[in-house]
């Protein structure tokens, strides 16, 4: 019959034709298959930053008192406590930009949003306390201005990128320059002073103080009236500043990692199109996820205006790249997917560690950009290769 | 044949000049499938995008479960139980099956007294689970992105999605692309027990011998008009070729 020959030879035309794709498979399949060193590779890769910082650490805890005749220590509370303080900003401009970044977006004006954060609270601040209102209520008020006026600048990111589809590259370098000029103009020149004095506890103050030796003691909640030796030798043991940002770390590892709104933003990192036709509202979450990002340097900024007891305008200018080394050291792809809280915050004590570190060793400040910079570049060598180890195909860059 | 589950009548669909789909008509009854056949461009994607609600028709109408309908968006037609599986699946190759399956509805549980809402990743990867068994499909591990699975294992995924939401309407296109020999079986091996289960299957498809094999009727379109409808126990190969290509044409039923 002739119908059947034509049959058979489609067949066989398939047949030949997936010859090839069944090599092809076979491939695939024995790359799945991975050896043991394969696996190690693998394993290296994922828990690399976490060796890093230890081994990091480790070379400082042992260089430091050598390099100074033994006179300085790496590892001191006050120096731990140090390093808590100085990621502080960098950590909080990082935590929404990983929220954005896996969703295979960018934030460029985290940087300047922390700067106008700044200027707003601390006026939102003195306007509060000068009408009457007691300092903490005033505190509060300079938190509902900053976040609130950054909040304001990611909802403006975020409708630009998500309903009017300008990439958000683009868009956030646009607001981020808006955002520059909006808190020196506000700040009448870059910084806004006479805040209320008692400000200064909110920004300083801690947890605990810790007096070692005799007269001393570990003191809760409340800052010990000492003077002289005692003063000089007392620890600072997670200032408040430092609790917030754990709050907040605490509450981006929830929100990230156990919500519909965390698996959303993974959804729109590996896939819009799957993430679209699933019924993922994708729009109102790249919105949201603007908003998030702007709202975590909006604190940072708050936190930057209690410390300093002034608002400033040039706060956050150089903190921009600083946080996008943090989440890309922390292992989150820059194509979008994939990245963990916790991995940003490996990667901002990866970079307070070593600036601390380096400086104790008394290395010239200038070195600090160029290791920076050098670990920003291994670390996504590291990620590629594994990349390549289990054979992931590789994804454009979008948006 | 008891009432048609859909019946699409004198569809048209324009673009600019360009007439994809010309009047069509056709029914699927519930537990058939029926083959979708057709050179690239004879208008098959864009027929089925308008029963599925990503366009919608100029003329004609559509009759879903005995009643008309015109659906807004993709997830009004899924709503209805029409469930798309197109050849990208759709599915996010970053997270694993339970997320996959779930996606976009996700199963939320109330926490710390139903203060916080978060993710009942147990229960959706014990529903996964238990659709993927009753599919007799084999995949190594849940936990794990299905960037790592086969393309067979992905399409079962996408088909396991649509059969938890319970799909009336099965609409696949082209599912053996890019598949290997084996994992084409499995695809028809699923097409098979989808019908089994009594949900009808539309198979969007230009490879002669999937069509043969696993429908029970045939239609062939060629420049956006419906050339021949068969039942695929009385044709062949040969004769549904000469349709795809334009060289025979029945007159419209």
């Amino acid at each position: 019959m002739a119908g059947a020959q034509a049959l058979k030879n489609s067949e066989d035309q398939v047949l030949s034709e997936s010859a090839s794709k069944i090599a092809l498979s076979r491939d695939l399949a024995a790359s799945a298959a991975l050896t043991p060193s394969q696996r190690a590779a693998i394993f290296l890769s994922r828990v690399w930053a976490w060796v890093f910082l230890g081994l990091m650490a480790l070379f400082f805890v042992v260089s430091v008192p050598l390099a100074t005749g033994g006179s300085v220590s790496f590892l001191t509370i006050r120096n731990s406590q140090n390093i808590l303080v100085a990621i502080i900003p960098v950590l909080l401009l990082g935590l929404g930009q990983t929220f954005v970044i896996i969703a295979a977006g960018i934030d460029l004006s985290v940087g300047w949003v922390m700067s106008l954060a700044s200027v707003l609270s601390a006026l939102a601040l003195r306007g509060a306390f000068n009408s009457g209102l007691p300092l903490f209520p005033s505190v509060v008020a300079g938190l509902a201005g900053g976040v609130g006026g950054a909040a304001l600048v990611g909802f403006v990111n975020g409708v630009i990128i998500a309903k009017l589809k300008v990439p958000a590259f683009i868009v956030t370098l646009g607001t981020s320059f808006i955002t520059r000029g909006a808190a020196y103009l506000l700040s009448e020149n870059s910084t806004v002073i006479g805040l209320p004095f008692g400000l200064r506890a909110y920004g300083n103050d801690a947890l605990l103080y810790y007096i070692p030796g005799a007269g001393g003691g570990l003191y809760f909640l409340h800052r010990p009236e000492v003077g002289g030796e005692l003063l000089r030798h007392m620890d600072i043991i997670f200032p408040y500043p430092v609790v917030v940002t754990a709050v907040v770390v605490a509450w981006a590892i929830f929100l990230l990692h156990r919500t519909q709104f965390g698996r959303h933003t993974y959804a729109i990192g590996g896939g819009m199109d799957a993430a679209v036709r699933s019924g993922i509202p994708v729009d109102r979450r790249i919105i949201q996820l603007y908003i998030l990002s702007a709202a975590t340097s909006g604190v940072a900024g708050w936190l930057s205006t209690l410390r300093f007891t002034a608002g400033s305008a040039v706060i956050g200018d150089p903190l921009l790249l600083s946080s996008i080394a943090a989440v890309i050291i922390g292992g989150v792809s820059m194509f979008g997917g994939s990245g963990t809280i916790i991995g940003t915050v490996i990667g901002a004590l990866i970079i307070a560690v070593l600036t601390t570190g380096l400086v104790m060793l008394n290395v010239e400040a200038f070195w600090q950009f160029i290791v920076v910079g050098a670990v920003v570049i291994i670390a996504v060598l590291i990620d590629q290769s594994r990349d390549l180890i289990i054979g992931r195909t590789k994804r454009g860059l979008r948006r | 044949m008891s009432d048609p589950l859909l019946s699409v009548r004198n569809l048209t669909k324009v673009f600019g000049g360009l007439v994809a789909v010309d009047s069509v008509s056709f029914d699927v009854a519930r537990g058939e499938v029926v083959g979708l056949l057709g050179d690239n461009g004879a208008g098959k994607s864009t027929l089925i995008k308008c029963v599925s609600g990503v366009h919608a028709s100029e003329e004609g109408e559509i009759v879903f479960d005995g009643e008309p309908v015109a659906f807004a968006s993709p997830m009004d037609a899924r709503r209805a139980g029409i469930e798309t599986i197109y050849q990208d699946l759709a599915l996010a190759n970053n997270l694993d099956v339970g997320a996959n399956i779930f996606l976009g509805r996700e199963v939320k549980t109330r926490r710390l007294g139903g203060l916080v809402q978060t993710l009942d990743d147990k229960h959706m990867r014990e529903q996964s689970r238990q659709t993927i068994d009753s599919l007799q499909i084999r995949i190594p591990t849940l936990t794990e992105p299905i960037e790592k699975l086969s393309g067979g294992q992905r399409q079962a995924v996408a088909i396991a999605r649509a059969v938890y939401w319970d799909a009336r309407l099965m609409i696949m296109d082209e599912p053996t692309n890019n598949l290997g020999v084996p994992e084409q079986h499995k695809v028809l091996d699923l097409i098979r027990m989808l019908k089994r289960r009594g949900v009808p299957v539309i198979l969007i498809t230009h490879v002669m011998p999937d069509a043969l094999q696993v429908t029970d009727r045939i239609i062939v379109m060629h420049r956006g008009r419906k050339v021949a409808e068969k039942i695929t126990a009385h044709t062949n190969a040969e004769e549904l070729v000469q349709y795809m290509v334009g060289a025979r044409e029945d007159a419209p039923t």
